[in-house]
């Protein structure tokens, strides 16, 4: 990324927006598309003008590849608002609900609440949300009595997130089939999600993005710090834990259906914060969408390159994501000094 | 107006600051002096309601503190921090949140908020920094830029905490001048400083802080001919007369004050 590239994308925030969304879609499309069986745009077009359920076409299209695609583009928008949301909040660039104990907290509930609650489209994004909330409280909470170091806040999430890693390797181990509907939780992965899974979280998600895109101007003043917020006369402790509360929720909505993808929640934000800085709600929207391309295109890879035995999505992501996180560094860190 | 009458602050049991009255007057720089954990940083925060005090009450143009919402506060006294998160935007942007307290629903700064801002950063000299990110700039060049949000803020009292702190000469020796300018313009800035030579050199009014207590208040060389600076700081002072004013020099370390 060279420097005048990355001033274009400085300048013009809202363009850069338009461009993600029209990526995203692009993405979308080659994502019902692409899979074991290939299915060509004629055929979504065909599906949605007359409707045959009959057809091997729409069956696909509707129970396996919307249903992904749309799970997807949710749990890459949630998790990287999610991240965005903590990283302001907390005022550490490595707060992200996969490192904090925020996806392990709800994961460790999701799996509790599979195991002794009955089923119920409801309890599992309920029981998501608690957990997360858990997390984001314990990890306030610690950082709140210890003067709220950088460092010792990533530790204590750290350490919070481990706990609950154990526990739900616990839970698994007493009740083997507690997470039988997820393939992949503990990796991240889409290949078990169904419509029904998908729905309430998608409410969560829906809500929760919202109030984050109307809360865009507060954490940007958030972000300057919380004695500079306060002197700008915004009432900082009531802000941050309402900011707390939806990035666990967003968090939580997306662990429901998707597992433990954690990585998206810190990637996505760091990327987009390092092409743009316009802050505001260009700046969410930008994180929102790169998290939502992020992880449609680490689908459609986890589904094609193999194909047709399927990889689970948060290896993707891992080995798609982390070395060109780390290229975008090396080539910025370049950049900078030639400026 | 901002007025401290009988502040005391800091944790119950053990007062950071105690019985403090100051007032802070519109058009002078009054600087806050005294050696390190004297409570000076504390009584500025205290000042403006970021840290909530024991004892006493402050009033801001008559009306008490506790009575005003956060966002009254802001739009009548500003703060510079000493420590804060450089954060990822522009400096055109980070002046315009000095409109922050002026937002109202739905909250999108309007366009005479972006001139306002636009003539802020003008004024202390950083309208070429607008389009730059603020991680990219000298500490100089983002002192200037927070100072012209402050400025954005529109407030009649300015409270800045160490605004020379990690600076060159010649960008400390800047920021005093534009302090300069705005109590020139009828503005009361209170700031916290380290460097007592510059203080003195610099300010109005000095309040000499030791101990959470106010020990001495003046002119600065009524503060310097009564000797406390020096039994405060435990060091000898000594002044000339140059070319330049009255310059001020440290001389020996002396015994401190208990």
């Amino acid at each position: 990324m060279n420097s005048l590239q990355t001033s274009c994308i400085h300048k013009h925030p809202a363009g850069f927006c338009l461009l993600l969304a029209l990526l995203t879609l692009l993405a979308a499309l080659a994502g019902i598309c692409a899979g074991a069986v290939p299915v060509s745009l004629r055929d979504i077009l065909n599906v949605l003008a007359s409707g045959q359920a009959q057809t091997a076409a729409y069956r696909i299209i509707l129970y396996s590849r919307l249903p992904r695609v749309a799970a997807g583009l949710l749990a890459g928008a949630a998790l990287a608002v999610s991240g965005t949301l903590l990283q302001s909040v907390l005022a550490n660039p490595l707060a992200s609900p996969g490192v904090i104990g925020v996806n392990a907290g709800a994961g460790l509930l999701v799996a509790l609440s599979c195991a002794v609650l009955p089923a119920s489209a409801w309890t599992v994004p309920l029981a998501a949300f608690l957990g997360a909330a858990l997390g984001v409280l314990i990890v306030l909470g610690v950082s709140e009595a210890v003067g709220a170091s950088k460092i010792s806040l990533v530790l204590t999430g750290v350490a919070v997130s481990n706990i609950f890693s154990a526990g739900i390797d616990a839970a698994v181990t007493f009740f083997p089939d507690a997470l039988n509907g997820y393939s992949d939780f503990r990796i991240g992965g889409f290949s078990g999600v169904t419509a029904v899974r998908l729905l309430p979280a998608a409410w969560v998600i829906a809500a929760g993005l919202l109030a984050a895109f109307s809360l865009a101007q507060q954490l940007d003043v958030l972000a300057l710090g919380s004695e500079t917020a306060q002197s700008l006369g915004l009432p900082v402790r009531r802000t941050r834990l309402l900011l707390l509360f939806i990035a666990a929720a967003l968090a939580g909505a997306a662990v429901s259906f998707s597992g433990l993808l954690g990585f998206v929640g810190l990637l996505a934000p760091q990327i987009v914060r390092r092409l743009m800085n316009s802050g505001g709600l260009a700046q969410l929207l930008a994180s929102a969408l790169g998290g939502a391309l992020l992880l449609v295109l680490c689908d459609l890879l986890a589904r094609t390159l193999f194909r047709p035995y399927e990889l689970p999505v948060g290896v993707v992501l891992s080995l798609v994501g982390g070395p060109f996180f780390i290229w975008l560094l090396v080539q910025q860190r370049g950049g900078r000094t030639h400026a | 107006m901002l007025e401290l009458k009988r502040v005391s602050a800091g944790y119950r049991g053990s007062p950071v600051v105690r019985g403090v009255d100051l007032r802070f007057v519109p058009g002078r720089i009054l600087v806050l002096a005294g050696p390190n954990g004297c409570g000076k940083s504390t009584l500025l925060r205290t000042a403006l309601g970021l840290q909530p005090r024991l004892e006493g009450s402050i009033l801001l143009d008559g009306v008490d503190l506790n009575a005003l919402s956060p966002r009254q506060i802001a739009q009548k006294a500003a703060f510079m921090a000493q420590s804060r998160s450089v954060p990822d935007i522009t400096a055109g942007r980070l002046v315009l949140h000095g409109r922050f307290p002026y937002l109202s629903y739905p909250r999108h700064y309007q366009k005479q908020d972006r001139e306002i801002a636009r003539q802020a950063l003008q004024w202390t000299g950083g309208e070429s920094l607008a389009e730059r990110p603020m991680k990219e700039l000298s500490g100089g060049q983002q002192q200037r830029v927070y100072l012209a949000m402050a400025l954005a803020q529109n407030t009649e009292t300015i409270l800045m905490d160490e605004p020379t702190a990690f600076l060159d000469v010649r960008h400390q020796l800047e920021v005093m001048s534009l302090a300069r300018r705005l109590a020139d313009e009828g503005k009361a800035v209170v700031m916290v400083l380290h460097d007592l030579c510059l203080a003195l050199r610099c300010a109005d009014r000095i309040a000499l802080v030791h101990d959470g207590r106010l020990l001495d208040y003046g002119k600065p060389e009524a503060l310097y001919e009564r000797g406390l600076l020096e039994k405060a700081f435990g060091v000898s002072l000594g002044r000339v007369r140059t070319a330049h004013g009255i310059q001020y020099y440290y001389g020996d370390i002396k015994e401190e004050l208990s």
